[in-house]
This record gives C-alpha cells, structure tokens and sequence, in this order.
C-alpha cells in the first residue's frame, strides 16, 4: 500500500460504514464479551439476591444488615470494586462479574424484598386455610405475586450492568468499554461512537426483553393497570 | 491480609501525601469536581422538576429521563465528550459527563415528590386564594423537600463515586491513585486509592444521613 486511502477512517469521521465492515470480528467479540459479563452477573447477582430477599421476609432481624450490607455495596465506586477486588480474583473476569453482582444485590434485594412484602396477608391466609405448607406458599404463592416488583428491580439491575461493564475497561475486560478505553488513547473517533451506541442499544435491548418477560409471565398484570 | 497492610503502610507514608499526584490534592480536586458538578446539576434539574411538578405537565419525560440516563455509560460519554471539540477545554468534558449522570436522580425525584403532594393539601391552599408563586414555594416545595432532599443525596454519593471515571480519561481526582496503582502494577497503592474514594462516599452519605436527622421532622424522608 503506498498511498494512504481516502476513506472516513483515514479521516478519522466519527460515522464510518468502513470502520463497521472492517472491525466486524472484533466488535462481535467485544458484544459477546459485553454480554457474557453481564448475563453472568445479573444470574449470579439474581440466584444470590431471592434467598437473601426471601431470608429478610422471614426473620424481622435479618431485614436490617440484608438492606444495610447491600446499600454500602453499592456506594463504592465501580472503578474502586473493581481495584478492591483485584488481590482476590487477580487480573481476570471475574472481577468484573463479581463487582456487577454486589451492584445488581442492592437493587434487586430492595425490589424482591417490596414484592414480598406487598402480598396482602389476607392472600397468605388464604393459602395456608388451603392447607399450603411454607414452602408452597413461598413458591406458589408469595414468589409469583412479587414478580411484577421484582421484574423491575431485574430490569433496573440489568441496565445498569450493562453500562458499568464498560469500567471493567481497567482490567481488560470490560467488553466494548475495552473499545471505548483504546479508542480514547489512539483518538479513534468512529471506534468510540460505535462503541458507545452499540452499549445503548444493548441496554435498551435487554431492557425490552426483560420488559416482555414480565408481561408474558404476569398475566394477570395486564387487564389491571395500564 | 497482605494486601491491606501494604494499602495502610502506603496511605501512611508521609510522602505519599504531599504533591501535584499526592492524596491531599487529589482530594481536594475529587471534592471540587464534585461540588461543582452537583451545584450544577441542581441548578438545572431543580427548577425543572419544580416547575413541572408544579403545573403537573412532563411526568412521562421526567421519569424516563433517568431511565435513559441508566442506560448511557458516563465513561462512553467522557470519552465521545473528550474526542469532541469540548476535549480542549480542561476538565469541562469531565463537568458535563458527571453533570449529565446526575441530572436524572434530581430531576426523577424531585418531580416524584411535588406530584406526591397531597391533592387536597394544594387545593386547600388554593382554595385560600394562594396564588401559583404561593403555593409553589409556601406549600408545595416544603412538602416535596423529603424526597427532593433524598434525590441530591443520591446524586451526591453517587457524583463521588462516578468522579473517580475522570481518572480513566486523563482527569484529576482520587480516581488517579487508582489508575496510577494499576500502572505501576502496585495492588497496595490500588486498593488504597479504592479505600480512599469508598470512604469518600460514605463519608458524603453519612453527612447527609446526619443532616436528615438534624432537620425539623417536617423536611425529614418518612419513606
């Protein structure tokens, strides 16, 4: 190649077709990698959050260090999680998926625990009169009718992984944030936009999904509000 | 264990306090860039949410606005802001990029606490003859001041610890103890730099805590 070619990259444009068709591998694998970590800690962050959730209805004790554990979580900055994580895990994935599970905790917690609380008692007499024992009723009864409530705890969760995954950049291993990161030190304009609208549309996406979940799975939501 | 005791001799090394990259300066550019961003960020969605409270109108943009807010990285934003022609200007893509993650909290609470405002509370005031400035700042903002209160304190802890992304991009603040840790592959100067800036923030939530239960119960959050 001698001469160098006049295309939208050579000019460093913010919008460019060429940059899309070139880099496809690497922006499919930063996706994959984008979705991966955020998957993982949402699922980690939910299978941990019921039982703690479930555990803080029960016992009136246990509700206080539950919600106060969780909000501290949630107020170290992301960049110092992942930082305060590294002596654990060393330089890897996990960190950042750990760091997105103590972040999804405190929201879906908080949302789990309003779900379980909004049952009417009256509905949980009504059940055990049917003689449903504890664990039916958790299952059958009290966990279906906190799904609308915890539904938008998951989705807050979510979206917000989806953007925080991005300061796993620190560590390699932030998805697109990586693209993000090396785009802002080689000042590569069309790197960083297509990044950073790929990580919206990501957020919505999932957002959307998680949204039709919750209608598909809570019919009983439908005919009432809206 | 290690870690931890090589974080506690850093942070009470003498030397690493003093200086252009020493803690104390970067504490005092963290408080900076937060004060100023979240003055700013008042200053914008404040009136905004009152305003609309007051007349009721925007519900739907208010609320979603910090739905939307959520799903915009504010590091992809730093970044797109720094590569724009804002980049020249020192910390300004810094101040806009946290102004615009606070914004949303502000604005979503305070909007949340004027329409909490008991109906019949506001047509009483009306029904005194109240006029639309009276009632606004007489009756209603006082109501909302919980939860309005509530959004700040949410927008402060958080502005702190999202201060921290400036270090990515080259900016000042506690979060380049960090970056720095990670460049000189030092973990005890990380975690330092993290315990520095988690302590920041409950520092700032404390603060708050403790000015809520100083307040006269009326401004107090009962949620």
């Amino acid at each position: 190649m001698t001469a160098t070619p006049d295309d939208c990259l050579a000019r460093n444009e913010w919008i460019c077709g060429e940059y899309l068709s070139t880099r496809r591998s690497i922006l499919g694998d930063a996706v994959v990698q984008h979705l991966q970590l955020t998957v993982a800690a949402v699922l980690i962050g939910l299978a941990i959050a019921v039982p703690l959730a479930v555990a803080a209805r029960r016992w009136r004790w246990a509700a206080g260090p539950v919600l106060g554990i969780t909000t501290v979580l949630y107020t170290i900055p992301s960049l110092a999680m992942f930082s305060l994580l590294l002596p654990v895990y060393g330089l890897s994935a996990s960190i950042v998926i750990a760091g997105l599970v103590f972040y999804s905790l405190t929201l879906l917690v908080r949302n789990i625990l309003a779900g379980l609380r909004a049952v009417p008692e009256e509905t949980r007499q009504a059940a055990r009169g049917m003689g449903y024992g504890p664990v039916r009723l958790l299952l059958a009864v009290e966990l279906p009718l906190a799904l609308p409530a915890a539904m938008a705890g998951l989705r807050i969760a979510t979206v917000s992984a989806v953007s925080l995954v991005t300061i796993g950049a620190i560590v390699g291993y932030g998805g697109l944030g990586n693209l993000i990161y090396s785009g802002m030190n080689t000042y590569f304009k069309a790197q960083v936009l297509t990044a950073s609208v790929l990580c919206v549309i990501i957020a919505v996406a999932a957002d959307l999904l998680l949204l039709l979940v919750q209608r598909y799975a809570t019919p009983w939501t439908r005919a009432v509000g809206e | 264990m290690n870690t931890l005791a090589g974080a506690w001799e850093w942070l009470t090394d003498g030397a690493n306090w003093s200086g252009e990259g020493g803690i104390g300066n970067r504490l005092t550019q963290h408080l900076y860039l937060t004060g100023v961003c979240l003055a700013l960020s008042c200053l914008i969605a404040l009136p905004v949410a009152l305003v609309l409270g007051h007349i009721g109108k925007g519900g739907a943009l208010a609320v979603n606005i910090s739905n939307i807010g959520r799903a915009v990285p504010t590091f992809a934003v730093l970044v797109l802001l720094l590569l724009s022609p804002i980049g020249g200007y020192g910390s300004w893509p810094t101040i806009i990029a946290l102004v615009l993650f606070a914004v949303p909290p502000l604005l979503t609470n305070a909007y949340v606490g004027m329409r909490g405002v008991d109906r019949d509370v506001v047509r009483a005031a009306r029904g005194m003859g109240m006029t639309g400035r009276q009632l606004l700042t007489g009756v209603e903002i006082p109501l909302a001041l919980p939860l309005i209160l509530t959004g700040v304190r949410i927008a402060a802890v958080q502005l702190v610890a999202t201060a921290t992304i400036a270090a990515l991009a080259g900016g000042g603040g506690l979060g380049r103890i960090i970056t720095a840790g990670f460049n000189l592959a030092s973990t005890s100067q990380v975690v330092a730099g993290a315990l520095l800036v988690a302590v920041f923030a409950l520092l700032v939530e404390g603060l708050f805590e403790a000015g809520q239960r100083l307040a006269p119960s009326w401004a107090r959050d009962r949620g």
